[in-house]
């Protein structure tokens, strides 16, 4: 049975279609997905995602709390958390630096929330225009410790409501805080979203057997994330990387274009991807071979598709806005093979698709310049 | 495969979040890839604040317009900021209303609009907004008059009044 999405933003019911910001887009997704505590404290470029959800979880009787700090709000994620809610936050860049040790906790106390971040310009306070430059800290961990956390990133409305409510399921799944990575543009921007994107799914949520329910009947749950005894956190964390192991496997995620017989590939994510898309798009229709690869995943890493790739590919283009982060898993993943170049725009700069056909054009065309084995400068 | 990239700017109330919410629900009705990006953060209060409408038969790259096809400008400082952003050819469709001045180009269409009075005089001046969405579908034809007519109709269902009121604002626009 699914229940009809009930949106107080919809003015025109009668669509199939509703017009969506992402910071909404992903609200009303973390709805559907049965987040039952939402806490947050406002920052710019994701505030109509709190804003959003002081209505809505109201409204469907769930938590909502604007929280006194970022500290706060993910230690309230910890909590609804540990008993077994599903739950998720929200911030952007400044922000998700303060929650780093929160997320620390929560991977190692191998607890599910979804952590959603809306990037703007770094470092420090930056700027609020749209970033892709926390990609280290999404991939990598993000706080102390030896953990990896699932990073999505979507690159349209659309996709954020998918990748939001995959987000909950896979948090569930593998017992581990995940990541929903945005940009400003992709939170500000409204796109159309199928309404039917937003249907209840009647599929039972997972049992959760560790949650602390209170101990009636049943011996006590333990969460914690000390390990004194010696010997004791080397076994734990080489559980967690097994898992780590499990989910590479299993959930990387990616999407290639025109590839199959590409010189050139594009590797981009999130809003770039779109724009390097349309550059690909355009050095086809020159006879320029250019596909793109576009990780949906950050963390696991589309590594095997590169390899691929790589294959018959003469060169890599990464495109992000940073100054060169993504780049450096593209390389581990060609291993020298073929050469990766690099072009990004950042503190707010936004690419448009002809400054990457042009630096694509620039590569290309080393190519055809002479056959003679070139001097190294 | 057409794509109209659309800016709309003025001061905070003056409606331009929602003109260009309008706008891209227009283009969404008629099946188009559609966005929409507004102006957000460190805005001023008096300065000019604005929104990007993208209609396109094909998917959209990117929601950041550089070059428009068409501007709609609401006050005086939007039209000095937004002027050079009009590609050669295009349209601006001005508030002659708070617009004294005039395009200082001479390779994009003026359209000159006294949205403001006209608003006014229908007694409620927070319409100009949509008397130029009415210029601007009688000038550009990005929709028909009737698809405009009957989304206003969708979006003021529960609230007859303004519904008659932006109706007749649109059809002041239309006749300009």
């Amino acid at each position: 049975m699914t229940k009809k999405i009930r949106n107080p933003k919809s003015q025109i019911p009668k669509l199939k279609y509703t017009l969506m910001t992402g910071n909404e887009a992903i609200g009303e997704a973390a709805v559907a997905a049965g987040c039952r505590l939402y806490a947050g404290y406002p920052i710019t470029p994701q505030n109509e995602l709190t804003a959003y959800m002081s209505k809505r979880m109201v409204e469907e009787g769930r938590v909502f709390i604007q929280s006194e700090s970022e500290l706060a709000a993910i230690n309230m994620v910890f909590g609804a958390s540990v008993a077994g809610a599903r739950a998720m936050t929200s911030s952007s860049s400044p922000g998700i630096s303060l929650k780093q040790e929160g997320i620390s906790y929560l991977a190692g106390c191998e607890l599910p929330a979804v952590i959603v971040n809306i990037m703007r310009g770094g470092p420090g306070l930056g700027n609020i225009a749209p970033a892709q430059s926390d990609y280290f800290q999404a991939t990598r961990g993000g706080g102390h410790g030896d953990y990896r956390t699932i990073a999505l990133a979507p690159s349209s409305v659309e996709e954020a409501v998918e990748l939001t409510r995959l987000a909950f399921d896979l948090a569930d799944k593998y017992r581990g805080p995940v990541l929903v990575i945005g940009d400003g543009i992709l939170g500000q921007m409204m796109e159309p979203v199928k309404n039917s994107k937003f249907e209840i799914r009647n599929s039972k949520l997972l049992p959760k057997p560790w949650a602390l329910t209170g101990a009636k009947g049943r011996k006590p749950n333990i969460i914690r994330s000390l390990y004194l005894k010696p010997g004791a956190l080397e076994e734990f964390n080489k559980k967690l990387q097994r898992k780590y192991e499990e989910i590479k496997e299993k959930e990387t995620r990616f999407e290639e274009a025109l590839t199959r017989d590409a010189e050139l590939i594009i590797v981009a994510y999130g809003t770039t991807s779109r724009i390097a898309k349309a550059a690909a798009q355009n050095l086809r229709k020159k006879n320029k071979k250019a596909g793109l690869i576009r990780p949906i995943t950050l963390w696991p890493f589309p590594d095997k598709a590169i390899k691929e790739v790589a294959k018959n590919a003469k060169a890599f283009l990464v495109v992000e806005m940073s100054n060169g982060q993504m780049v450096e898993d593209v390389e581990l993943a060609a291993k020298g093979r073929r050469p990766v170049h690099f072009y990004g725009r950042s503190g707010g700069g936004v690419p448009t698709p002809e400054e990457i056909e042009k630096e694509a054009l620039k590569v290309m065309s080393s190519w055809f310049v002479d056959k003679k084995p070139r001097t190294t400068n | 495969m057409q794509t109209t990239r659309i800016i709309c700017a003025g001061f905070g109330g003056q409606g331009i979040m929602t003109l260009g919410k309008v706008l891209a629900t227009l283009g969404m009705k008629n099946g188009k890839s559609v966005s929409w990006m507004p102006s957000y953060g460190a805005e001023v209060r008096g300065g000019t604040a604005h929104s990007m409408v993208i209609i396109s038969d094909s998917d959209i790259p990117s929601p950041v317009i550089d070059k428009a096809d068409i501007c709609i400008v609401m006050n005086k400082p939007s039209l000095d900021k937004f002027e050079s952003r009009v590609k050669k050819g295009g349209t601006i469709i001005l508030n002659s209303s708070l617009i004294e001045s005039s395009v200082k180009r001479k390779d994009i269409n003026a359209v000159k609009v006294p949205a403001t009075e006209i608003a006014s005089s229908l007694g409620n001046i927070k319409v100009a907004n949509i008397v130029a969405l009415g210029a601007l579908v009688s000038k550009t034809k990005i929709v028909s008059k009737n698809k405009a007519i009957s989304l206003l109709k969708e979006f003021f269902a529960e609230k007859k009044a303004l519904l008659e009121l932006n109706k007749k604002a649109f059809n002041e626009g239309i006749r300009i």
